[in-house]
């Protein structure tokens, strides 16, 4: 027995399997975390994973939570440890009281164990042996007992599993029956050998709703589907590579032309993200609406590009899923630390549009509103997302899609427009938004024609290093920019319960983790209103509510607290009142994270003065 | 030289072409290149060669990178649209521009420096795809703009007018071109209007990937003795393999060539080349007989211009990617878009 009382806790704990990359252990997890949300019971999954196709270590981590906490809570209940190479750091890693699962046909000395978790041991490889004779069978089929093991430790129902496996073996009889087969092999055992449930346990419950299971970056590819995408450009690179395939395999079932067969799109695999960027131009330049996924060394390839499309005005969209830098970083690991260079990127003066959507949902919704802001101002649209959201499934809303709406293209003179007599000045600011009129190539036969390029030029597109005409410019350029921010989505706000003087800002991944720690910051008595940012360039909420609060906290994934600089740099105002709250090691960040930095730093302002406390 | 008008007037009896427009209608803006610079003589064969074609003006998109070459864009066509984007980015802006409206005609203009230095790969991998374009390339060895560096064209043991000797190897853009199976590949030279004329003609009219490779010397810095870039050296080396003419149902372009053989290749938009051969053993159908060609008369300080190869059944990229015949600029949300009953039912599929 262990000399710590075991951890009992229904529907609120968490399991994380220590696997081999490239052992198939992968769909067995994803299955085990479907498993839950059948019973009604919400679940976080998350991936840990290197930069490796076979032989280091990855973690499945699945945070089960009927109070719906999607961000990752940090800490261990149950290990599932599979892997030898890591065994001493996950079996430290358990949170006293914890469980230790592991696969008992070697020995272990008991030196390798502790006393303050329950161990529980199955041999696993025994059991595989005896019933399988092909490796790749015995490698494989082992994942499937371990779930059934861990379906009976945990009270779960093997029927909702059975389902999982039928869905997903659907017309291949053979497979199914021999992974039902396996996972009762592994259930049976523990049911027989093992004391059953342990003190974690699933229960049926009804909190997930019409929720959906998807990851980031394939709602962020369907967005650009139904954002009316046709070219995408493309150049792999970890994290950003699933949104350009998962964009392939939606378009495959929805864009292909149901008499002919043919592509209503066209996806360009780059030579690298120079090219990706400059077929996502070349495109929209000539009417398309086009887009690129990449992460941050591809930003940085980018750049020139990008300052071409903010000065010359070509639409463009540019999907970044963030991952730790700078340089190669941590290619596998998530962080938001693109922010400034995403926001000024390229040589002179440029501001580009970001959008930061929070979850799977937003992702969709924010990606196809991309391509209309991106028309409609004539510029780069970032959509900034993160590993943490584009890798890894998230429980949803559901995606939702209006049948009324219609694409903004933009301003565009047409040939009848410019037939009626209509004044074309590829430059000119006849609205005072700062928007001028674009054409498309091939419009009229003898009006409209302009020479697009990257230097200077006056309002009718005719090239000219006149200071007085390069100044007009690009002023109109910030007005333009100050048009976008009534445009992009605007910041929501949230008030505590009382009034307060306290305010926090966040964004995109951070969420669910913040929305967390609110609640355990008003046990510790802190009040803190919320502000959550979806756009920049920032709306004027976001001036009033630094107005309205005499300490900001700004909660991001990276170091240097960019967009805290951000915020500082474009409304002006004293850094002081703004205080980073930073965290930046690439995994995701966690309520008890921010509660602790931010409950910290309030203590500290409410120490009691020396004087009142001896008085 | 940019702050002077051109005027617009022009002779009433100026001929016109099948759609009535005259030779002015294909002209641009003033150049300001140095005077007498070759890149003016290709604008002027473009022109030619767009007028002949009767071509409307307004359906050709022209794009290049930078450099001197890539200004001429805005000398020529100047009621297209044109795009001088970054240094060597032209490929990449053309191919994505093609997959938006495959129903334009694409001209690619660019240079040695901003082809086979900076933009190496683009122009590689841009014709490894196949984009149905003509990419030109006015080609002189030097870096004018920047006032007379070697550029990766320039031939292992030429002088620049500095007196420096270039030490290192060049790269041959029309062998690469072969190489990477660009399905109509030729050279020519700027001094050479009656080949050059019917060269670019029938290259807009292939569908496929079209690369010229056109020797363009620069008088300010790459025309002195020791270049082998200068109007003197190229005539005296240039060894042309065919002329020819481009037939699109009328005259004949006039060409000034000498008598031999005649091998009639008929393209894809209906156009037949009359290629009049001067090498009677040269076959232009054969790939790997022009590589070895160009090689060996490369290695006797030879130019081999002319036709060097054409695949008359060439596919383009629209054709790999299996492309609508619509144009993709011209698809609305009626098309693209799949709709909230679709959604529910992805929304099903992920509980």
């Amino acid at each position: 027995m262990p000399d710590k009382k075991p951890i009992s806790s229904v529907n609120d704990f968490v399991v994380r399997f220590a696997n081999v990359n490239g052992s198939g252990s992968a769909s067995a997890n994803e299955m085990f975390a479907r498993a839950i949300l059948r019973h009604g019971v919400p679940v976080s999954p998350r991936n840990i994973f290197p930069s490796n196709i076979q032989g280091l270590p990855t973690w499945y981590e699945v945070r089960v939570t009927e109070a719906g906490h999607l961000g990752a809570r940090g800490g261990v209940d149950m290990m599932v440890a599979m892997n030898p190479q890591t065994w001493d750091k996950d079996v430290a890693g358990i949170e006293p009281g914890g469980y230790l699962f592991y696969d008992s046909t070697k020995p272990m000395p008991s030196t390798k164990f502790r006393d303050d978790i329950t161990v529980i041991g199955v041999p696993l490889t025994a059991i595989t042996n005896s019933t399988y004779t092909d490796p790749r069978q015995r490698q494989l089929f082992k994942n499937i007992i371990y779930l059934g093991s861990l379906s009976a430790l945990l009270d779960m129902d093997p029927k909702l599993i059975e389902q999982l496996i039928g869905e997903q073996y659907k017309g291949k009889e053979k497979l199914l029956s021999s992974n039902v087969h396996a996972l009762h092999l592994g259930r049976d055992w523990a049911l027989q050998n093992l004391k059953c449930p342990i003190g974690l346990r699933v229960k049926k419950s009804d909190k997930v709703g019409d929720r959906i299971f998807i990851e980031g970056n394939s709602a962020a590819a369907l967005g650009a589907v139904y954002g009316g995408a046709t070219v995408c450009a493309w150049y792999p690179i970890t994290p950003s590579s699933s949104v350009a395939e998962a964009f392939t395999a939606h378009c495959k079932k929805y864009r292909h032309d149901p008499e002919t067969g043919k592509a209503k799109y066209a996806i360009v695999q780059g030579e690298d993200e120079l090219a990706s960027i400059g077929i996502v131009i070349g495109a929209s330049w000539n009417g398309a609406r086009a887009f690129t996924a990449t992460s941050g060394p591809g930003i940085s390839l980018m750049t020139e590009f990008i300052g071409l499309s903010y000065f010359a005005e070509i639409p463009a969209v540019i999907m970044n899923i963030q991952r730790a830098g700078p340089s190669t970083g941590m290619p596998t690991r998530t962080q938001q630390c693109d922010i400034i260079a995403c926001a000024y990127a390229s040589h002179g003066d440029t501001k580009h549009v970001l959008l930061f959507p929070e979850d799977p949902a937003e992702a969709f919704e924010f990606a196809a509103a991309a391509f209309d802001l991106a028309e409609r101002l004539q510029t780069t649209i970032f959509l900034m997302l993160d590993l943490d959201i584009g890798m890894n499934h998230r429980l949803s809303r559901p995606l939702k899609w209006d049948d009324a709406k219609q694409y903004d293209r933009g301003k565009i003179m047409t040939a009848e427009m410019l037939e009626e007599g209509r004044d074309f000045g590829r430059y000119l600011d006849v609205d005072g938004d700062g928007i001028p009129y674009r054409t498309y190539p091939g419009t009229h036969p003898t009006k409209g024609s302009y020479f697009t390029r990257g230097t200077s030029r006056d309002r009718y597109a005719r090239y000219s290093e006149e200071g007085t005409v390069y100044a007009d410019n690009m002023q109109r350029l910030v007005r333009k920019f100050e048009t976008a921010q009534d445009l992009v989505p605007r910041p929501l706000q949230a008030n505590a319960e009382r009034p307060t003087k306290y305010g926090v800002i966040y964004f995109g991944s951070t969420s669910p983790a913040m929305d967390e720690a609110i609640g355990l910051l008003e046990a510790r008595g802190h009040q803190l209103d919320r502000l959550r940012i979806r756009a920049f360039p920032f709306h004027s909420s976001v001036a009033s509510f630094l107005a309205e609060h005499d300490f900001v906290y700004v909660v991001e994934q990276n170091r240097d607290s960019q967009l805290r600089q951000l915020i500082v740099n474009e409304n002006g105002i004293d850094p002081v009142r703004l205080v980073p709250i930073v965290h930046y090691d690439g995994t995701p960040i966690t309520a008890r994270f921010i509660a602790k930095a931010i409950g910290d730093h309030q203590d500290h302002l409410k120490v009691t003065p020396l004087r009142k406390a001896v008085s | 030289m940019t702050y002077i008008a051109k005027p617009k007037f022009h002779h009433p009896g100026l001929k016109k072409n099948e759609l009535g427009y005259t030779h002015r209608d294909y002209e641009g803006k003033i150049s300001t290149l140095c005077a007498g610079c070759g890149h003016d003589s290709i604008t002027a064969s473009i022109i030619e060669a767009c007028y002949e074609l009767s071509i409307e003006p307004h359906r050709v998109a022209k794009i290049s990178g930078i450099g001197c070459s890539s200004k001429t864009p805005d000398y020529f066509l100047g009621n297209s649209h044109g795009f001088n984007s970054v240094h060597g980015r032209m490929p990449s802006v053309l191919t994505g521009a093609n997959l938006a409206n495959r129903d334009l005609i694409y001209l690619g203009v660019s240079g040695d420096g901003d082809s086979a230095s900076i933009g190496f790969g683009q122009f590689a991998h841009s014709i490894r795809r196949g984009v149905n374009m003509t990419y030109i390339v006015e080609n002189n060895g030097v870096y004018g703009l920047t006032k007379g560096q070697f550029s990766a064209t320039a031939d292992r043991g030429s002088k620049s007018k500095k007196g420096v000797t270039n030490t290192d190897n060049p790269i041959d853009l029309v062998a690469i071109a072969l190489q990477l199976g660009a399905t109509f590949v030729a050279r020519s030279f700027s001094g050479d209007k009656s080949q050059l004329v019917p060269l670019i003609a029938a290259a807009i009219g292939h569908k496929g990937a079209s690369f010229i490779d056109v020797i363009s010397p620069c008088i300010a810095f790459n025309n002195h003795a020791g270049s082998t870039k200068s109007f003197d050296y190229v005539r005296e080396h240039n060894d042309a393999v065919n002329r020819l003419d481009v037939l699109v149902g009328r005259d004949p372009i006039a060409v000034d060539y000498a008598p031999g053989t005649v091998q009639v290749v008929e393209q894809h938009d209906g156009s037949r080349i009359a290629l009049r051969k001067i090498d009677a053993d040269y076959d232009p159908h054969d790939r790997l007989g022009a590589m070895t060609f160009l090689q060996k008369h490369a290695a006797k300080g030879q130019i081999v211009t002319g036709l060097l190869y054409v695949d008359p059944d060439a596919e383009d990229m629209h054709e790999h990617l299996n492309t609508v015949e619509a144009p993709l600029n011209s698809l609305e949300a009626d098309s693209l878009c799949p709709g909230s009953a679709v959604l529910d039912k992805f929304n099903a599929s992920l509980r």
